[in-house]
């Protein structure tokens, strides 16, 4: 067993280190950065943006520069947290509280450096974990039938929305919107045209980049320029890198522990690395000496969240490599990417592709180490990029989206129905609906679907089979416990409190 | 009896008339079938009712529970901002590259606080020599450079 992940692991470097994988593994780090550090401009929005660049390249480099493109925003999001104070991504929230007064304190030198050393080890940790823990998750999965597929389906959808914020109810209205909107196209039973209202360009449904920078990209934009705000940038420059012996010594335990939190959060559906971060925050100040220092720039305060956020990151790839089931939206994207280039997420990717899922694990390594090598040095760049005004910026962000999504077809109608999407997106918002797990929803939608028909038949229209078979039985009592929980004023309240500190 | 919560108000009844939208249309255009061979509109009529119930308990909700108003509408950068884009799609042909990013970049920074003709025009040429440098020449993808009356 262990040979064999060696044995994996080394065919997974063979992959990731050959001269164009770096390469591309490189551009997506890049990019991801240069888009993470723009503040208002999330991952989502940044993967669904760049995601046409990578049509023409092969699964595996696809694959590679997306990841790439999804450490490399997050990355730069911490970034915005601590110069700016305005976070740069959701899961870097929490890091503008201590990051942004070490900053004002002079000290944005080291907060910076310790949030990418703390990154860069859990990113490592996780990497880890994902090559140990992928194999034997995969291989059970392979057993499952459609109603054990069906009922996986339900549970992580259930547990996307109770581990988001907001309304539970709306939430999972949400999702069921974005399984009906996945329905939109041809019927692969019947082949008959559904919701098409004979418009030809749906009779392929919609696709989830067109919804995603709608929803994400779009409407982000239309938020942002509601809201007339003047941000105080540390344009001064940042001197002394290096964190001292003392905030080494300070953060150490801080990085160890939000690397575990992470890891372990990472793989739950839902917001697994926003979660971790949280997490990590609360329980860095709770086992502090001194916890009046946390909000005043304490060091822990951005080395766990950091390390948290990473690692949930990574290991969130986890359900979705093995089950090819999305946790975020972000990997919903990704199970997008991986069916525009003609492969069927799911269990059997590790066996039929090898080189393509041991060389992604394997350049999530590498592209860790890139960052680190690439950011420090570059961050005087991103200090920069930080002071362009956003009058200029969110027309530059447009021409992006918009050719992107123009590109996908070379027909207008695919930015039609993204601007339909960016207007709905800002009802949405406006509304206090979550976009998230609708695209959850939106990706899961027709698998849905065809694993219902499949277990019904098989069952010959008996629908307890989800309750008579194990395994299905056990995502199902999972997901009423999950959804029980949750309702409880007591858990709904605290629920309410973690998440508080994000509005 | 009064709407204690604007916004679950709205939510509510979006979902409710989307649930049975979907329930009735798929219902009354496609073929149902059984449990055991479901027809194409098995899954949506039955998705539909369940959005339909969802949107009932938010809108019951949105009468028993305070909650926050529904925030102001900002009409000028909605507008704008969703005409810029499905304006560039749509000039793209007949304008080309650069008559299509002209429109892009001038209907957006409009839908913005500030407008300033000289900025907006540095701004447009650097975006058309962006578009041309990385889409273009870097990823070759097949855009009319120039308004078709011109070529």
């Amino acid at each position: 067993m262990d040979t064999s992940i060696l044995h994996n692991l080394a065919l997974g470097f063979g992959v990731a280190v050959t001269p164009i994988h770096l390469f591309y593994a490189l551009i997506g780090c890049l990019l991801g950065t240069l888009i993470g550090v723009l503040p208002g401009i999330g991952s989502v929005a940044t993967i669904a943006m760049l995601l046409p660049i990578t049509f023409n390249l092969s699964p595996v480099a696809a694959l590679i520069m997306l990841a790439g493109i999804y450490y490399g925003a997050q990355y730069g999001g911490s970034t915005t947290s601590i110069l700016v104070n305005i976070p740069g991504e959701a899961t870097s929230v929490v890091t503008c509280l201590d990051g942004y007064q070490m900053a004002r304190q002079g000290r944005a030198g080291p907060a910076l450096a310790i949030a990418a050393i703390g990154s860069f080890f859990a990113g490592c940790v996780a990497t880890l974990v994902i090559a140990f823990a992928a194999p034997p998750l995969a291989e059970v999965a392979l057993k499952f039938g459609p109603s054990e597929y069906f009922s996986l389906m339900v549970f992580g959808l259930i547990a996307a929305t109770a581990l988001a914020h907001g309304s539970l109810v709306k939430a999972i209205a949400m999702v069921v919107l974005g399984l009906l909107l996945g329905l939109i196209g041809t019927d692969v039973n019947s082949g008959v045209l559904r919701f098409t209202f004979d418009i030809p360009e749906l009779s392929d449904g919609i696709g989830i980049v067109v919804v995603a920078m709608g929803m994400f990209g779009m409407t982000e934009i239309i938020v942002n320029l509601d809201l007339k705000g003047e941000r105080e940038v540390f344009t001064k420059k940042v001197t002394h890198l290096f964190p001292s012996k003392q905030d080494l010594k300070d953060s150490w335990a801080a990085i160890l522990r939000g690397t575990a939190l992470g890891s372990m959060l990472g793989i739950l559906p839902g917001g697994g690395a926003l979660l971790s971060s949280f997490g990590s925050y609360t329980l860095e100040k709770k086992l502090s000496r001194h916890p009046e220092r946390f909000g005043k720039g304490a060091i822990q305060g951005v080395a766990g969240p950091e390390s948290a956020n990473n690692a949930g990151a990574q290991t969130s790839f986890i359900p979705m490599l093995t089950l090819g089931i999305p946790s975020n939206a972000v990997m919903a994207l990704m199970i997008g990417a991986l069916m525009i280039q003609g492969i069927a997420p799911g269990p059997q990717v590790m066996n039929e592709k090898p080189e393509l899922f041991w060389g992604l694990i394997a350049s999530m390594w590498v592209g860790n180490a890139m960052l680190v090598v690439l950011n420090l040095p570059l961050i005087g760049m991103w200090v920069k990029l930080l002071t362009v005004p956003y009058r200029f910026l969110f027309p530059s962000i447009l021409v992006f989206m918009t050719i992107g999504t123009f590109s996908l077809s070379n027909n207008p109608f695919d930015v039609l129905i993204m601007g339909l999407f960016g207007v709905l997106g800002y009802i949405f918002v406006k509304l206090e609906c979550e976009p998230a797990p609708m695209i959850l929803g939106f990706i899961l939608g027709p698998l849905m679907e065809e694993n219902l028909r499949r277990a019904m038949l098989l069952s010959r229209g008996d629908p307890s089979v989800f309750f008579t078979k194990p395994i299905s039985a056990a995502f199902m009592i999972a997901s009423i416990i999950l959804l029980v929980i949750v309702a409880l004023p007591a858990i709904r309240k605290k629920r309410e409190e973690v998440f508080a500190e994000e509005v | 009896m009064r709407i204690k919560s604007p916004k679950d108000f709205w939510a509510g009844l979006m979902f409710l008339a989307v649930g049975i939208f979907v329930a009735a249309w798929a219902a009354m255009h496609y073929q149902m079938g059984t449990a055991v061979r479901m027809g194409p509109a098995y899954f949506p009529a039955v998705l539909g009712g369940l959005q339909a119930v969802l949107g009932l308990a938010i809108l019951a909700g949105s009468f028993a529970l305070e909650g926050p108003k529904v925030e102001r509408f900002y009409f000028r950068p909605l507008v704008m901002i969703t005409l810029a884009c499905v304006l560039y799609g749509y000039a793209m042909k007949p304008l080309g590259l650069v008559g299509a990013t002209a429109v892009l970049v001038y209907v957006s920074a409009a839908g913005g606080h500030e407008f300033n003709w000289k900025e907006v025009t540095i701004l447009y040429i650097a975006m058309i020599l962006m578009s041309v440098l990385v889409f273009v020449k870097a990823l070759a993808l097949p855009f009319p450079l120039w308004p078709d009356a011109l070529s």
